[in-house]
């Protein structure tokens, strides 16, 4: 056929537009770059960073910025610049591989209780209000405690953690779907459930939920760091943000430059996962200015 | 100057796009409105005219910007004042009152407080006079007992009461001018009459301006005594409310009263080509040069100028108005429809429907019974011929989308059978229906934007009936797309669209050629004109009437517009609280209304003609319920006999035209009584 690029377009280029949908903005541009350049960092670093990271030289404590160590040196005189640099690796693999657990489970659960309706979708979501009553932190420092702090626990208890959130936003956008009279008008053609479950409900809530992960990526980066901070994350000596400013925050008064370095890598990531939820959002058309609660 | 209480003065409103770029929305509109006087505003969606009427209040949409121009009000400028100082203004001197009183009225609040509070905030009225002051409102919107309705939430009122109570607040203040934006769309047809005929007896009693901003030419017929008709951000045409609507000197106007289905004519309206431009997509000439059939070559390059003519006291924007050929009293659209003589050969039987929302039992559930003594809808039997269209009519609430829906097997509370080609009962829950029966019986939904999965495109939306009953796949598939959307007046282009690229007129149609691509024996059309601009909605009939003559489909058609079911109907089915009053041949059903709830829901179509006023020969509010025994109109026949009316279930009758009516008076009264 002559019209060919008419034809819908394939999911590359769908990507692609969103991308530049999202950079047309100046906050979305903002976000985007602070995340590329975090996520840049977070590979290429091991490669370049000028020392070893846990290198211990008791002669080099607590040294102020120079043109040698650029941030410093912490406690124990390691540099503060190579330690800052890899400090986001595991938190990033562990947030995202998180986040991706929970869209799938809490996004899965959602659609179906928004489906089926009735008393399971009542009971499911009693259980997940139940467990959105519980402290996250105090529960993760119970899974924790019990069965270690191995990349392997924390990403899934992180994941399950953070995924009761997202079930409450699919089955709503489930909800705000299946009212719509597209979706009775394939029941009276007579599509069978699970075509209609996959042409007509799930691409018209996978923004929805796509979205709600992206926000709850940025959640969870400070929920690991915080565990990290009280030190139920990252065991030493590797380099993590919430560790180091753990490590460094008694020594605050004289030796700034240890603690003030992670917390500027932390919170510029936090604050580029948001503005680049935020402009996802935008660009997808989906109205975030009423945030869910935390 | 000082008879005028609102001067616009060259007026233009737009936004930037992202690129930069000014688009304006209005353009250089230039109008007064006198004390005293009603000025409608009329246009399609898109025209502009809900952004000039709340210009008027000196209300400026968030995103838009004024570009140049005035809004004078007692000639100080609106657009330019501060918030506070437009505190002062809205509501004491110009009030507002929305399309949708529902929405605007707080819900947990009395509506005695809200009207209260409206008096507070205009007024310096003390406590006892503020009561008294309610009462008079509520009295002078006609809403029965007044002391008793003050202390009603809004959810315990009618739509209609609705409207009257923002009626009530917006009199509160004592406005000078008051702005009404679509008051009466989303009423139904009694009820808009009555609102109507409250709005134009406050016009006379208290003296007060008016603006009216509708779609609805023959809303506009009743209350206006000046018309300004917009297209794309422009007046092309404004003068005396005869002038305009008789003897319309615009090609817009003229297109667009011609695209009305009319109670008085038969056959088709005549549709207007194209659509109006979008915002920023006008071109060097008039606006309407594409869909203009006197147009010259002038008004390709050249936009004409507001002309005033001051013979008939009306400014028109056209080059070529002289050429304008006023057809004069016609007896039927050009357009006209061929009703031929449906033979009887049974496709659909509907025996003894009745349909209930109420929960049911367990046990009844099993056995498919209904034990609710007073369902939704109750009784209905209708026989409907293949070829035909039967309308189902009624305000709303009276059942016929539900009837529509258990047609189609979605609803499963119900009682009785429904045939299909003679034998073939339906099963009432699609599930259980053969493949081959949900292709011959397919829907059309009202609103297009909620029936189109706005993530599919075009082609997307009608590959799914195709693969899915006739299994085309790759270039067959294509090829059938291609020839579906030749058949409804869409290009190949339109495969690759989403529906959000799609105006209005063209959504419905890719809805139309949705149902048609199953090679349906019965389509349900239900309210599928409603959401569509007049001009639009008399193409899609068009379209609709080609195909069924094409195919010979049957439709089933509901819809609350007399107007628009008369112009295609063969049929007409007349429904009240879910129960059947009147059924037979729509050209007898619409000329001798025999049954008394017919008459009142004919004697209250507005036509878009000043001189036709409505008969309102009854009251408009509607029960919550039907009533338990007797007649399902007792509550508000006009013509009600008394106990046996109350106790007594009416029996059938039958007419010489062959309409078979349900009333205790004989049809021989009954005519006597309507003539």
């Amino acid at each position: 056929m002559e019209n060919r690029k008419e034809n819908p377009k394939n999911i590359l280029s769908k990507v692609l537009e969103v991308l530049s949908t999202m950079a047309s903005k100046p906050s979305g541009l903002i976000g985007l770059s602070i995340l590329f350049f975090h996520i840049t960092l977070a590979i290429t670093s091991p490669w370049f960073v000028p020392y070893d990271y846990k290198a211990i030289d008791p002669t080099l404590m607590l040294q102020a910025p120079s043109s040698e160590y650029w941030f410093g040196t912490d406690s124990l005189g390691r540099d503060v610049f190579t330690r800052t640099l890899l400090g986001g690796r595991i938190a990033l693999t562990v947030t995202f591989f998180g986040s991706l657990i929970a869209l799938l489970w809490g996004g899965l659960l959602g659609i179906f209780c928004g489906l089926v309706g009735g008393k399971i979708d009542d009971i499911v979501m009693r259980i997940v209000d139940a467990f959105l009553s519980i402290p996250w932190i105090l529960a993760m420092l119970l899974i924790v405690s019990l069965l270690g702090t191995s990349i392997e626990v924390l990403i899934p208890a992180l994941g399950f953690f953070y995924g009761k959130g997202i079930v409450r936003v699919a089955r709503a956008a489930t909800h705000d779907v299946i009212a719509k009279d597209f979706i009775a008008s394939a029941k009276a053609r007579g599509h069978s459930n699970m075509s209609i479950i996959w042409n007509e409900i799930l691409p018209n809530v996978r923004d929805a939920i796509l979205v709600e992960g992206a926000m709850r990526w940025s959640w969870m980066l400070l929920g690991f760091s915080s565990l990290s901070f009280l030190g139920f994350g990252v065991s030493p000596p590797t380099p993590d943000w919430g560790l180091m400013i753990s490590n460094a925050r008694g020594l605050m008064s004289f030796a700034w430059w240890s603690v003030i370095s992670p917390i500027v890598g932390l919170s510029s990531l936090i604050i580029g996962i948001n503005l680049t939820a935020d402009a996802f959002a935008k660009a997808l058309g989906i109205d975030r200015s009423t945030k869910a609660p935390v | 100057m000082a008879n005028y209480i609102q001067t616009v003065k060259n007026l233009s409103i737009g936004f930037k796009s992202q690129k930069g770029k000014e688009i304006s929305i209005l353009r250089n509109i230039t109008t007064n409105i006198k004390k005293g006087e009603t000025v409608g505003i009329v246009g399609e969606s898109g025209s502009g005219k809900s952004t000039l009427a709340l210009a008027m209040m000196g209300y400026v949409k968030h995103g838009l910007y004024t570009m140049s121009g005035e809004c004078l009000f007692n000639s100080s400028n609106l657009l330019n004042m501060t918030n506070r100082d437009l505190e002062k203004i809205r509501g004491r001197k110009i009030a507002m009152i929305p399309q949708n009183a529902g929405q605007s009225l707080t819900p947990n609040l009395k509506i005695g407080y809200q009207i209260e509070e409206a008096l507070k905030l205009h007024t310096n009225l003390n406590k006892e006079e503020r009561e008294s002051k309610i009462s008079d409102l509520l009295n002078k919107v006609r809403l029965p007992s007044p002391d008793i309705m003050a202390l009603r939430y809004p959810h315990e009122l009618s739509g209609g009461q609705q409207q009257r109570v923002a009626v009530a607040m917006a009199l509160a203040g004592n406005p000078e001018l008051l702005l009404l934006d679509e008051p009466t769309t989303g009423l139904d047809v009694t009820t808009q009459a009555h609102v109507l005929e409250l709005l134009k007896d406050i016009a006379k009693d208290t003296g007060t301006s008016m603006v009216y901003v509708s779609h609805d030419l023959g809303a506009i017929a009743q209350v206006c005594d000046r018309v300004i008709v917009m297209y794309a951000g422009e007046i092309v045409l404004e003068g005396p409310v005869r002038k305009i609507l008789k003897e319309p000197i615009h090609p817009y106007t003229h297109g667009l009263l011609n695209s009305i289905p009319k109670l008085s004519l038969s056959g088709l309206p005549d549709s207007m080509p194209g659509s109006q431009p979008q915002p920023g997509h006008a071109g060097e000439g008039c606006s309407f040069y594409d869909r203009c059939n006197i147009s010259v070559e002038k008004c390709k390059d050249s936009a004409p100028k507001l002309e005033y003519i001051s013979e008939i006291d009306t400014s028109v924007r056209c080059f070529n108005h002289q050429e304008l050929k006023i057809n004069k009293k016609k007896n039927s659209f050009s357009n006209n429809i061929n009703k031929k003589n449906i033979k009887i050969n049974e496709i659909l039987n509907l025996n003894d429907v009745s349909i209930t929302y109420a929960k049911q039992s367990f046990l009844d559930q099993i056995f498919n019974k209904i034990t609710d003594s007073n369902p939704t809808v109750k009784d209905i039997n209708i026989n409907i011929n293949k070829g035909e269209t039967i309308a189902l009519v009624g305000e709303s609430g009276s059942g016929k989308s539900t009837i529509l829906k258990s047609i189609a097997g979605l609803l499963k509370n119900k009682d009785g059978s429904i045939k299909f080609n003679q034998d073939k009962v339906l099963s009432s829950d699609l599930r259980n229906r053969s493949s081959d029966d949900l292709r011959s019986i397919q829907l059309i939904f009202q609103n297009p934007d909620e029936s189109l999965n706005p993530n599919h495109t075009v082609e997307q939306i009608l590959s799914q009936p195709l693969k899915l009953y006739f299994d085309f796949k790759g270039e067959e598939l294509k090829k059938n797309i291609i020839q579906l959307l030749k058949k409804v007046r869409l290009g190949e282009f339109y495969m690759g669209r989403y529906p959000r690229q799609l105006s209005g007129g063209e959504k419905q149609r890719v809805a139309v050629a949705r149902a048609f691509a199953a090679k349906p024996d019965i389509i349900l059309c239900d309210e599928v004109t409603s959401a569509l601009d007049v001009s639009v909605q008399a193409a899609v009939l068009d379209l609709l009437n080609n195909l069924k003559e094409d195919l010979g489909t049957t439709y089933i058609f509901v819809s609350h517009d007399l107007a628009v079911v008369k112009a295609i109907s063969d049929r007409v089915a007349v429904l009240y609280q879910g129960r059947l009053c009147e059924i037979g041949p729509s050209k007898n059903v619409y000329q001798f209304p025999s049954h008394p709830y017919t008459e009142v829901l004919l004697g209250a179509v507005l036509d878009p003609d000043p001189d036709i006023k409505p008969k309102l020969i009854a009251e408009d509010i509607v029960e919550e319920k039907p009533p338990e025994n007797g007649c399902c109109f007792q509550g508000r026949c006009p013509r009600i006999l008394g106990d046996k009316c109350r106790n007594e279930v009416p029996p059938w009758q039958i007419g010489e035209n062959g309409n078979s009516i349900r009333c205790h008076i004989s049809i021989k009264d009954l005519k006597s009584q309507q003539f």
